[in-house]
């Protein structure tokens, strides 16, 4: 500490609380629609308060200075970049990515440390490196692989669906321990390497066999580790306020990952070591997820769903990833206008992972201005399907089978699916017959009151506008909505 | 108390309260709450600047935690930035 005037350490640490405060209220209210977004700006507002109170802590020297201008600068500005131009569609991999990003520079500051900083380091300082290297290299790696499968950069390898991984990441956790272990005795030799480059490859072992239906849990989870590893970072460099945000976050993640593994019906334990959902039990699936598993099914054209939409009074989108990949947010507001306008009554219902990551569909919708009141939760959805007209599934799959609620062989078995089969008509918007992110075959394809509607959501949805367009569907709106009244 | 218990009850006490903040989320949130806590991990800049201040005139780890600090920041800057985007579609009708 350089300051040595009692009121200059009162200031810090007044700030200091400050930080810690409005970060836990931050943490806490973007947990409520209402709060959320002024609490992500109480928390920006923490971070700054947080980083002024050690400035004065420590009162850099010009060249210090130089170098906190300089990686800030880098630093600020392509997050500000990324964070302007990533596509909301593509949000659960800038996650990850920003994820990594601070993973890494826990693990920076570690290794700094190990290598030229260790004569000073005490035990609790060493024993911390060793955590931070492990943790952070972990993060790093295991976000950036999270980032690549999301993107589609990298596929599942099959050898990472046999027991054979289990193996390879045991002897790669043993790897990393020894090196840990004997970091504090030899900080700057062979040790550190060791842990450094047995958890990097731990990281990609255990993030590489994820399916990517499950990906947003690994997301939250490391999310959490990132917390541990800043944790960690904050006994190194012996600052109370890194130690007690990091453990904030971490045990918050913790807490959100439990949240959202509990929305869709998987157990921590089955996402982490059980590889990727109906991929490793081949057997269950039976081969039904390959075009040959599908023997009724009836198509139809943009014409024939244009005419029972306009014969309904009640109509039911079930938005899906095939929807967010086809960017046709917009054309489905636009379509659900024209019915509203033609009096027919129109609600969105949205399965708790709809999208690619849980409440990613109502970020895409409200980006398409859908009023927030016509976005329905399951729960509140279901009872509802039995009365209603026509349901349209836009490249939704696996949150629509029935067979989650009969079959108990589904690999699905158990989880909460939207009840769409209930409903008089339903058409499926889909570009081909391919199976899920699960990999299973869908009951309701085959169903009698199903029909198949093939191509890009985009297009489909653009082929609906015409049709209903020149059946005079716009045109009549006071009639019609005088009738309705 | 010596200096390093008094970090372990901070560990100890922050660790809970992180478990206390968050109870039940709607899913809407799930991706916002996910990308607000991501940001706030980027506070590890705090040991960034702390080890840029401690390297004294060693270049090579001025470098390391300069880097350091460019990564933290923009996984804050980011971050904080991405989540208000979300947030902000969140807005209803009648809200100003």
């Amino acid at each position: 500490m350089t300051s040595s005037f009692l009121s200059m350490d009162l200031l810090t640490d007044a700030i200091d609380l400050v930080a810690v405060l409005l970060l836990a209220l931050g943490i806490k209210g973007l947990s409520k629609v209402r709060s959320a977004r002024g609490a992500n700006q109480l928390a920006a507002v923490a971070m700054g308060l947080a980083v002024l109170g050690l400035l004065i802590e420590i009162q850099p020297g010009p060249l210090a200075w130089l170098w906190i201008a300089a990686g800030s600068a880098a630093g600020g500005l392509a997050g500000l970049i990324t964070a302007r131009r990533v596509p909301m569609t593509a949000m659960p991999e800038v996650v990850a990515l920003f994820n990594g990003s601070g993973g890494l520079a826990s693990l920076l500051v570690a290794v700094g440390v190990s290598i030229f900083d260790s004569a000073s380091a005490d035990m609790v300082a060493l024993v911390s490196i060793a955590i931070s290297v492990f943790v952070g290299s972990i993060t790093f790696t295991g976000s950036i692989v999270a980032m690549a499968k999301l993107q589609g950069w990298l596929d599942t390898p099959a050898w990472t669906q046999s027991s054979v991984r289990h193996v390879v990441n045991i002897a790669l956790a043993v790897l990393a321990l020894v090196g840990a272990v004997l970091l504090p005795g030899d900080p700057t030799g062979l040790p550190l390497w060791l842990l450094l480059i047995g958890s990097s490859l731990l990281g990609v072992g255990v993030t590489l066999p994820i399916g990517g239906a499950d990906m947003p849990v690994v997301i939250s989870l490391l999310n959490s580790y990132s917390g541990v590893a800043a944790a960690a970072a904050g006994f190194v460099v012996g600052s109370q306020l890194l130690i007690v945000a990091g453990a904030m976050v971490g045990s918050a993640g913790l807490i959100l990952t439990q949240v959202m593994c509990t929305a869709m019906n998987r157990s921590l334990l089955s996402v982490l070591f059980g590889g990727a959902l109906g991929a490793s039990g081949g057997g269950a699936v039976g081969g039904g997820g390959s075009e040959a598993g599908y023997t009724r099914i009836t198509s139809c054209s943009a014409e024939e769903c244009a005419m029972a939409l306009e014969q309904a009074e009640r109509v039911v989108f079930v938005p899906g990833y095939g929807l967010a990949v086809a960017q046709a947010q917009h054309a489905l507001r636009e379509l659900s206008k024209l019915l509203e306008a033609h009096g027919v009554e129109v609600s969105y219902a949205i399965h708790p992972v709809a999208g690619r990551m849980p409440g990613h569909m109502n970020v895409l919708l409200a980006e398409a201005d859908v009023p927030y009141e016509q976005l329905i939760e399951m729960d509140l959805i279901n009872p509802e399907f039995p009365r209603t007209d026509v349901v349209i599934v836009l490249g939704a799959n696996d949150v629509v089978n029935p067979d989650a609620k009969s079959d108990p062989t589904s690999p699905l078995y158990g989880m909460p699916v939207l009840e769409v089969d209930q409903a008089r008509q339903v058409f499926v918007v889909k570009r081909s017959l391919g199976a899920g992110y699960a990999g299973i075959a869908n009951a309701l394809f085959e169903l009698p009151q199903t029909a198949m509607v093939f191509g890009d959501a985009k297009a489909v949805l653009n082929g609906l506008l015409s049709e209903l367009r020149s059946m005079g569907v716009g045109k009549v709106v006071a009639k019609k909505a005088k009738v309705a009244v | 108390m010596s200096v390093l218990s008094q970090a372990l009850w901070v560990l100890l006490l922050g660790s809970l309260l992180g478990l206390e903040l968050i109870g039940k989320v709607p899913p809407t949130l799930h991706t916002p709450l996910m990308s607000g806590a991501n940001a706030i991990s980027g506070i590890t800049l705090l040991a960034s600047l702390t080890l840029i201040q401690k390297a004294g005139d060693n270049q090579a780890l001025l470098l390391i935690s300069a880097l350091s600090l460019g990564f933290a920041l923009y996984n804050v800057v980011g971050g904080f930035l991405v989540t208000d985007r979300m947030l902000a579609m969140f807005r209803r009708k009648g809200d100003a």
